[in-house]
């Protein structure tokens, strides 16, 4: 019982982080119809930066804050100097600049910071476990990612719902041209979503560091599950991008945590052991395959025409 | 001088010397020349493959390091079985690779633009988490290939000439085939629907059927590279599946010019030659290949090809 709450929480932790990730990438999508494969290292990046700024101010969550706003910077800059030029272009073209700034960003990172892996440690009082239910414990960083991911994905809808800018950016991704005519000035616009995706991307990455160890690529694997995720809930819909993320996050947990032993229920024990982990690394990727056989668009489609 | 534009002359300029290399790595005795050109052709061939469905079929497939893989593994997993016979290990790689391209293919194929890049993206990722779980046959840390496919004495692999013209024939034949395909009425359809799907819809033609018989001709040829080259670095692993191989391999399509015959070789080439140079510069190579490639893509319209083409005409 104490394991399936733990998995389900980590889970759900996972799942929310990866929706922090998907959401700047599918807005970003969505508006400027751009495909970013950097999301990942801005992720990466907003790592880096919360450990070197944490280690030179001393306090965990200060490093955080100024990590955000580096990150929001960068994403400006990035958008500013670099990808303003690719927005009306190909798709193709789209994947190959991206890619080339993943190499950029790889090196740059290894220049600066060197090859090895940074530590990001916690202050005590997030390590302590916190009882959630009578005789449950559940470590307070894992508990405090979930409740800020929620109050960023909160934000983030009555943001983009109920607020003027959000009010433009739901206009620009319907009708690029006509918002322009209007006289919004577009390419502020589209910085600002870029620079909000950016620190989106900076926020997961910076919450994963202590759980995980910063290093390069560490953005890759886990812009592949964004890439997912976005496939799943539909590109360019944040609703779509949050369910998607939490059932993947759910399902990866879960699968990797209790795939094991229900397999050696049917098979050999070593037979078991050897499918186990290939099998649970396939899970997301089968439940991809089965969204696109019955709903090629996606669960949740942004743009009905 | 209409047949003899500027692009034609140095295509045979690098077909000639490409042939010609082993004679001159024989005469200078440097070996590592001949080592470097084996990958290089190797991996224009699998690059020439993408090309097949990527500049002629307009499917931006993000997954083709699949294949490298899958090509590779059956090799290695075989010859770790104690099957070293050519005449087997290649047919199982090319029917592997077809078997797989044709499930991926039917799957992402339902999709089109940027879905399909991220589904076949995606989907070699799989691949490449599966391969990282095969602790039989080396997981995470790869596998290595004790013994080179044997070709009952036809041809000996571990010759390093003989590989090399072995290779180079592979790619010839590749892309003596794509020749054929695209000038065919079939290649005419699927080219067709790159450009206008639906019109070739109403025409007709079931557009998902071509364009998946194409998908696994392209699979199957980048297979056949794959075999060959796990028998060159004696070794396979889940490396060779990375997503940023199958980035590499579009890089050398584009790089050479999408859509053209010789295009992806001179795009291999050129890339792989160019990695080999910076990272002997600067260990940080990878710092100036990066944003180069951003400047490709923004001012380099048709790639290597599109380039000599347009000094042609002055």
């Amino acid at each position: 019982m104490l394991l399936v709450v733990e998995q389900f929480l980590n889970g759900l932790q996972f799942g929310l982080l990866l929706f922090l990730l998907a959401a700047g990438l599918t807005l970003v999508f969505g508006i400027m119809d751009l495909v970013n494969l950097a999301h990942g290292s801005l992720y990466m990046m907003g790592a880096y930066f919360a450990a070197t700024f944490a280690a030179w101010t001393g306090s965990f969550l200060l490093g955080a804050l100024l990590a955000l706003g580096a990150t929001l910077v960068l994403g400006i800059v990035l958008e500013m100097s670099a990808l303003r030029h690719l927005y009306g272009r190909d798709h193709l073209d789209h994947v190959l600049a991206t890619f080339g700034l993943i190499l950029f960003f790889n090196e740059a990172v290894r220049l600066i910071w060197g090859p090895a892996g940074l530590a990001l440690p916690l202050p005590a009082w997030l390590t302590v476990p916190v009882p959630i239910l009578p005789g449950i414990h559940y470590p307070a960083y894992r508990l405090a990612i979930i409740i800020v991911a929620l109050l960023v994905a909160l934000l983030l809808y009555l943001g983009v719902m109920r607020t003027r800018i959000g009010m433009l950016i739901r206009a620009g991704a319907s009708n690029r041209e006509m918002i322009g005519a209007l006289g919004i000035n577009i390419k502020l616009l589209y910085t600002l979503v870029f620079g909000l995706g950016a620190a989106l991307a900076g926020l997961a990455g910076l919450m994963q560091a202590p759980i995980l160890t910063v290093q390069i690529g560490m953005g890759e694997n886990i812009l592949i599950l964004a890439f997912v995720i976005i496939v799943i809930g539909g590109i360019g819909s944040i609703r779509g991008a949050f369910l998607a993320a939490i059932f993947v996050g759910m399902i990866d947990t879960l699968g990797r945590a209790f795939l094991p032993n229900l397999l050696r229920q049917v098979l050999s024990g070593a037979a078991a052991s050897t499918a186990a982990p290939a099998l649970s690394s396939m899970l997301i990727y089968l439940l991809m395959a089965i969204v696109l056989v019955v709903r090629p668009e996606g669960l949740f489609p942004a743009h009905r025409r | 001088m209409k047949g003899l534009s500027v692009s034609k002359i140095v295509t045979a300029l690098m077909l000639a010397g490409l042939a010609l290399l082993p004679l001159y790595s024989y005469l200078s005795g440097n070996i590592f020349i001949l080592t470097l050109f084996t990958r290089i052709v190797i991996l224009a061939l699998a690059a020439a493959s993408l090309n097949l469905i990527m500049g002629f079929g307009g499917m931006m497939s993000f997954g083709h390091a699949a294949y490298l893989g899958i090509g590779g593994y059956a090799v290695g997993m075989l010859a770790q079985e104690g099957v070293g016979s050519g005449w087997i290990q290649f047919p199982v790689a090319l029917a592997a690779s077809a078997t797989y391209a044709l499930v991926i293919g039917a799957l992402s194929l339902r999709t089109r633009g940027v879905y399909f890049i991220m589904i076949t993206l995606a989907f070699a990722q799989m691949a490449y988490y599966v391969a990282s779980g095969l602790a039989r046959y080396g997981g995470d840390d790869g596998l290595t290939v004790y013994k080179r496919s044997d070709f009952s004495g036809l041809i000996n692999l571990g010759n390093r000439t003989q590989f090399y013209y072995l290779c180079l024939a592979c790619l010839f034949g590749v892309i003596f085939l794509i020749w054929r395909i695209v000038n065919s009425r079939f290649g005419l359809v699927v080219q067709g629907l790159r450009s206008n799907e639906q019109r070739m819809q109403a025409i007709g033609f079931p557009a998902k059927r071509y364009q998946l018989v194409c998908f696994v001709i392209s699979g199957t040829m980048c297979g056949l590279a794959g075999a060959l080259l796990a028998n060159n670095t004696d070794f396979v692993s889940p490396a060779v599946m990375y997503w940023t191989r199958s980035g590499d391999l579009m890089v050398m399509v584009i790089l050479g010019g999408m859509g053209t015959l010789f295009g992806p070789v001179m795009g291999a080439v050129v890339y792989l030659l160019l990695e080999e140079v910076l990272s002997q510069i600067t260990e940080y190579w990878a710092l100036i290949m990066g944003p180069l490639l951003l400047l490709i893509v923004l001012f380099g319209r048709g790639g290597i090809m599109g380039l000599l083409g347009r000094v042609g005409r002055g």
